[in-house]
């Protein structure tokens, strides 16, 4: 526990604490709350804050409502190439920087493919991409496998007895659903829509791609990152953006606190094979979302093939020499990312299986603020995270390394674990919060120690959760790149994030940077895939995506 | 756990020992990667055993990382377009003094127009001159029916009414030296009534300067205001592009500065004297690079067609830098808060008062000499700074920006009701206009 608060402490609180602090302080020195006071005066940010909260909000029910469907198709059918749905619901969430947003706007922006062929069939245009319907309506096609994934591990770990139990009695269709499904699911749905609004409020990516910059987390990161200026105020959004964030945490586990989720047994959940025209139909909805959702995809896939494409359909001169570039001229970019995103996860999964278990299982007392601040980098702009890291690695060897930490890779490692943790801490947070005391209890009454009862019972039963908010660290590291630029120390030690933002510096670059693209999809990708085939045989039903 | 903690201390073994070999020069670039290649591999060949290490970082990552990491350096050179990049450092007191060898210095000509090349005090120097222009996508601009523009008066045409892009100045150092550059070209009200009409006609205003050169060459957009190179070398990779320079524009050097305290002053300096020798100036030829040099009797060896800052009539305004920096807090957050932040607001305006003016051009009714006077004012309470420029360059002002006191925040708050208001008069007053056209 001391340990745990120490690392948390040393990565999280503390940097971003020596960054924040300018917003908590006056000129000279003292604790002072005027800023907040101003911020709160100032229409532009009233405006931005009911912007976000809005958006957060539309994006998790829009999310729930393409997830839900879904999610109980995975759970509870059996068909042939249900594991390529299962790894392509994970994609959404890797749009590499930069080249993503390109990507979009030739196929869904005011020039781009769809637009050109309404252009050309109707004389008219549709705007996706713009204001706020256009950041609401990426987002969710963004961020939905949050809720999709925890809610499908949620669902297969209900005990199946109780439904049977229901039906018994003579509940079924809808009214199963509602009063005996959709509770006992609830912590892994929470859960995942939390992830969602935290992650939507905090999010950087999407208003910069679309250039709408009325929202909190584009006015901090506008404000912090321009030249020669220290504005107080972009560090006084970010404050306001960590207390949203906490206040929701608060808010859901309160929420499921108020019930209990623990089932005792655990017998293999039925799963119905799915034939004819059932199976065609669930394929039509699944292919019609996941389409959607992979359109990114499917432009970046295109532009790392492309040469010249520009106000047309499609590219009009092709090459493979972007793939030439990046994997003969340039590979290091490849090899570094999988080594730290796979450290970084690896990490992930220890800590977040170490934080959930003494948060549900123990009494110590700060166990809540270990939550806490696990949970604030998931608010905290990469940015300042970053700059956090430079202030306080920068000056002094960190000792075994002879070099200060910050001219080293390990310092995106910290940086990747750090940024990720709140995953793994929800997502095993969540998947222990179904397994019932009782069963450590018996364990433990036949002898085993604590750490024994751990390995032996708890992780093979959480297993399912820890690995699915392993593979979300891992998926989203791959991509993260405000606080790559940042930290990177050189060139050479860059990963594919960073990679790519070099090559779209340049006119040239832009399929070389989409060639990137391709390679950091199709890691996560196998990643997603080969995490399937392995835990989904092994840990009989308990991880289903 | 012991084996994943046995391929830690592995790597950070093999760490050390790779970083042991110490003959390098660290650059923080924000440069494209042909750029630095290039440099990279002719230094190379020229100084063997020094290895040229890139660190590539947007030019405002650069200058937060270089201040986070001034304790113990570890960068040796700066190397960015934006001028107002190295004034922040110089004036942190992160680059180093140095006098480069005389002969190189004496090929370079003190001045670009009224420009100064070098900075006065020797912390960094102009290696490359780029001048603002206009950047088009000919197919956008053909399916669309829009001609060419060639001044920057060009973008208040209504014709090009939500098909223009340009970066923030805030976000972008280049463009913040374009929009000085029209306030001095036009002076501080008609500058100004230039911006907002054109800002009003933008189909959007984006993050990064490279955001610009992308959504044109992608066809988003039809006209976007960049620094020459990304339209030159975007011409160069074969892209459905052109562009120009409007007669009256600024040229202004890209620089390079020696990080103060870095670990290899030595290559540092011979980076430094390669970028400013003729055979480091040549490299700017390339096609892919496509900057200006220096040295003027270069251009006697430049490719056909080059432009040539030094001869032709570029750079018709008198850059004033001193009144450029000291107010550059201001215009940037002004433009911000009236422009970027209100943008939706101000292209409606614009968007009803286009409509209202074609309306009263075709109208016969009795009352369309009234609305033409309504327009009149509609179109004044769109094109208004809240502030005039000895406003601007006030002391108290601009220090405003530099500290925390509450004075920021409220003339922020200030400019932003007032440019909201106007925008909504200007919309009503636009409507009521075209009303009585009926």
């Amino acid at each position: 526990m001391a340990f745990l608060l120490a690392i948390l402490i040393a990565f999280i609180l503390y940097p971003i604490l020596r960054v924040l602090w300018i917003a908590l302080s006056d000129e000279t020195g003292n604790l002072t709350l005027i800023h907040f006071l101003n911020f709160f005066r100032r229409p532009l940010f009233r405006e931005a804050l009911g912007n976000t909260l809005v958006s957060g909000l539309l994006v998790v029910v829009f999310s729930g409502l393409i997830s839900l469907p879904l999610a109980y198709i995975i759970a509870r059918y059996e068909f042939r190439a249900k594991i390529l749905l299962q790894t392509a619901a994970t994609l959404p969430l890797v749009i590499p920087p930069f080249v993503g947003a390109v990507a979009l706007q030739l196929i869904l922006g005011r020039s781009g493919m769809v637009n050109l062929l309404l252009m050309r069939w109707f004389d008219m245009t549709i705007p996706f991409m713009e204001g706020l319907t256009g950041v609401v309506l990426v987002q969710t096609l963004h961020f939905f496998p949050f809720i999709l994934l925890n809610t499908v591990v949620s669902l297969s770990n209900i005990d199946p007895s109780m439904e049977e139990m229901a039906q018994n009695m003579g509940c079924h269709g809808f009214r199963l659903f509602r009063r005996i499904t959709l509770p006992l699911m609830l912590p892994g749905f929470i859960a995942g829509s939390l992830l969602t609004f935290i992650r939507t409020i905090d999010d950087l990516g999407t208003p910069l791609m679309l250039n709408y910059k009325n929202l909190l987390a584009p006015q901090a990161y506008l404000r912090i990152t321009t030249v020669g200026m220290d504005d107080v105020d972009g560090y006084v959004v970010c404050v306001v953006l960590v207390v949203l964030s906490l206040i929701s945490l608060l808010a859901a586990r309160k929420y499921l606190g108020l019930a209990e989720y623990a089932t005792v047994q655990r017998s293999a959940p039925v799963t119905r094979r799915l034939h004819g025209k059932k199976l065609l139909l669930v394929w039509l909805l699944c292919g019609a979302i996941l389409g959607v959702s992979l359109l990114p995809h499917i432009g970046i896939l295109l532009l790392s093939f492309s040469k010249v494409w520009s106000f047309t359909l499609l590219p009009t001169a092709y090459t493979l020499g972007n793939f030439a570039e990046i994997l003969f001229r340039a590979p290091h970019f490849i090899k570094n990312t999988l080594l730290y995103t796979l450290l970084a996860a690896g990490l992930d999964i220890i800590l977040g299986a170490a934080i959930a278990f003494l948060l549900l299982r123990s009494r110590l007392a700060g166990r809540n603020l270990l939550d806490a601040i696990a949970t604030l980098p998931l608010a905290i702009p990469g940015v300042v995270l970053a700059v956090g890291y430079l202030r306080v690695f920068h000056g002094w060897d960190f000792p075994g390394l002879g070099a200060p930490l910050t001219s080293s890779w390990v310092i995106l490692v910290v940086a990747y674990t750090m940024r990720r943790l709140p995953y793994t801490v929800r997502a095993s947070y969540a998947a222990l919060q179904q397994v019932h005391v009782n069963l450590e209890e018996s364990a433990q009454s036949l002898g085993a120690n604590r750490l024994k009862t751990f390995a032996k019972v708890t992780l093979p039963l959480i297993s399912g959760g820890l690995v699915a908010g392993g593979l979300i660290g891992f998926v989203t590291s791959c991509v993260e790149l405000a606080s790559t630029i940042m930290l990177v120390p050189r060139i050479e030690l860059g990963p594919i994030s960073y990679g790519i933002y070099i090559y779209m510096q340049s006119p040239l670059g832009r399929g070389a940077g989409a060639a990137l693209g391709v390679v950091a999809i199709l890691l996560v990708s196998l990643g997603t895939y080969l995490t399937h085939r392995i835990f989904g045989g092994r840990a009989g039903n308990a991880f289903r995506i | 756990m012991k084996r994943l903690s046995f391929w830690l201390v592995g790597f950070v073994l093999y760490f050390i020992a790779s970083s042991a070999a110490a003959k390098e020069v660290v650059i923080v670039t924000s440069f494209p990667k042909e750029l630095f290649e290039t440099y990279k591999k002719t230094f190379e060949g020229k100084h063997p055993g020094v290895t040229v290490v890139i660190n590539s970082k947007q030019t405002n990552a650069g200058v937060t990382y270089l201040r986070e990491t001034k304790a113990k350096p570890e960068a040796d050179i700066f190397w960015v377009s934006a001028p107002d990049a190295f004034q922040t450092l110089e004036s942190e007191g992160l680059l180093e003094n140095y006098a480069p060898p005389k002969e190189i210095m004496a090929r370079i000509p003190a001045k670009i127009g009224t420009f100064p090349i070098h900075d006065p005090d020797g912390k960094y120097f102009g290696f490359a001159i780029s001048g603002y222009g206009l950047m088009w996508n000919k197919n956008y601009l053909q399916a669309h029916k829009l001609p060419a523009p060639k001044e920057w008066t060009d973008l208040t045409s209504p014709r090009y009414h939500g098909h223009l892009v340009i970066s923030a100045p805030s976000r972008s150092g280049t463009t913040h030296l374009t929009v000085e550059t029209i306030l001095q070209a036009y002076g501080w009200e008609k500058g100004w009534a230039l911006l907002l009409n054109s800002g009003g006609n933008m189909g959007t205003i984006t993050e990064r300067s490279f955001g610009v050169p992308e959504a044109v060459i992608s066809g988003q957009y039809g006209i976007g205001v960049v620094i020459d190179f990304f339209g030159l070398s975007a011409i160069a990779s074969g892209q459905p592009v052109e562009f120009v320079y409007p007669s009256l524009t600024s040229v202004v050097p890209a620089s390079v500065g020696i990080v103060k305290g870095g670990p290899n002053p030595e290559n540092a300096r011979a980076f430094v004297n390669y970028l400013l020798s003729e055979t480091g100036q040549l490299v700017l030829f390339s096609p892919e690079i496509a900057r200006l040099p220096v040295i003027p009797e270069l251009y006697a060896k430049a490719p056909k067609d080059y432009p040539n800052p030094f001869k032709s009539k570029m750079g018709g305004v008198n850059f004033n830098d001193t009144l450029s920096s000291g107010r550059r807090d201001v215009v940037n957050s002004l433009y911000d808060h009236i422009i970027t932040f209100r943008h939706r607001e101000l292209r409606d305006a614009w968007g009803s008062i286009y409509k209202a003016e074609e309306a009263l051009a075709r109208s016969k009714s009795a009352n369309a000499a009234q609305g033409k006077t309504l327009l009149g004012e509609a179109k004044k309470f769109a094109s208004q700074a809240p502030i005039d420029d000895k406003r601007a360059s006030d002391k108290e002002i601009s220090g405003a920006f530099k500290s925390k006191s509450g004075l920021k925040a409220q003339l922020e708050t200030e400019w932003e009701t007032f440019a909201r208001t106007n925008y909504d008069k200007a919309k009503e007053l636009a409507n009521k206009a075209a009303a009585m056209a009926r």
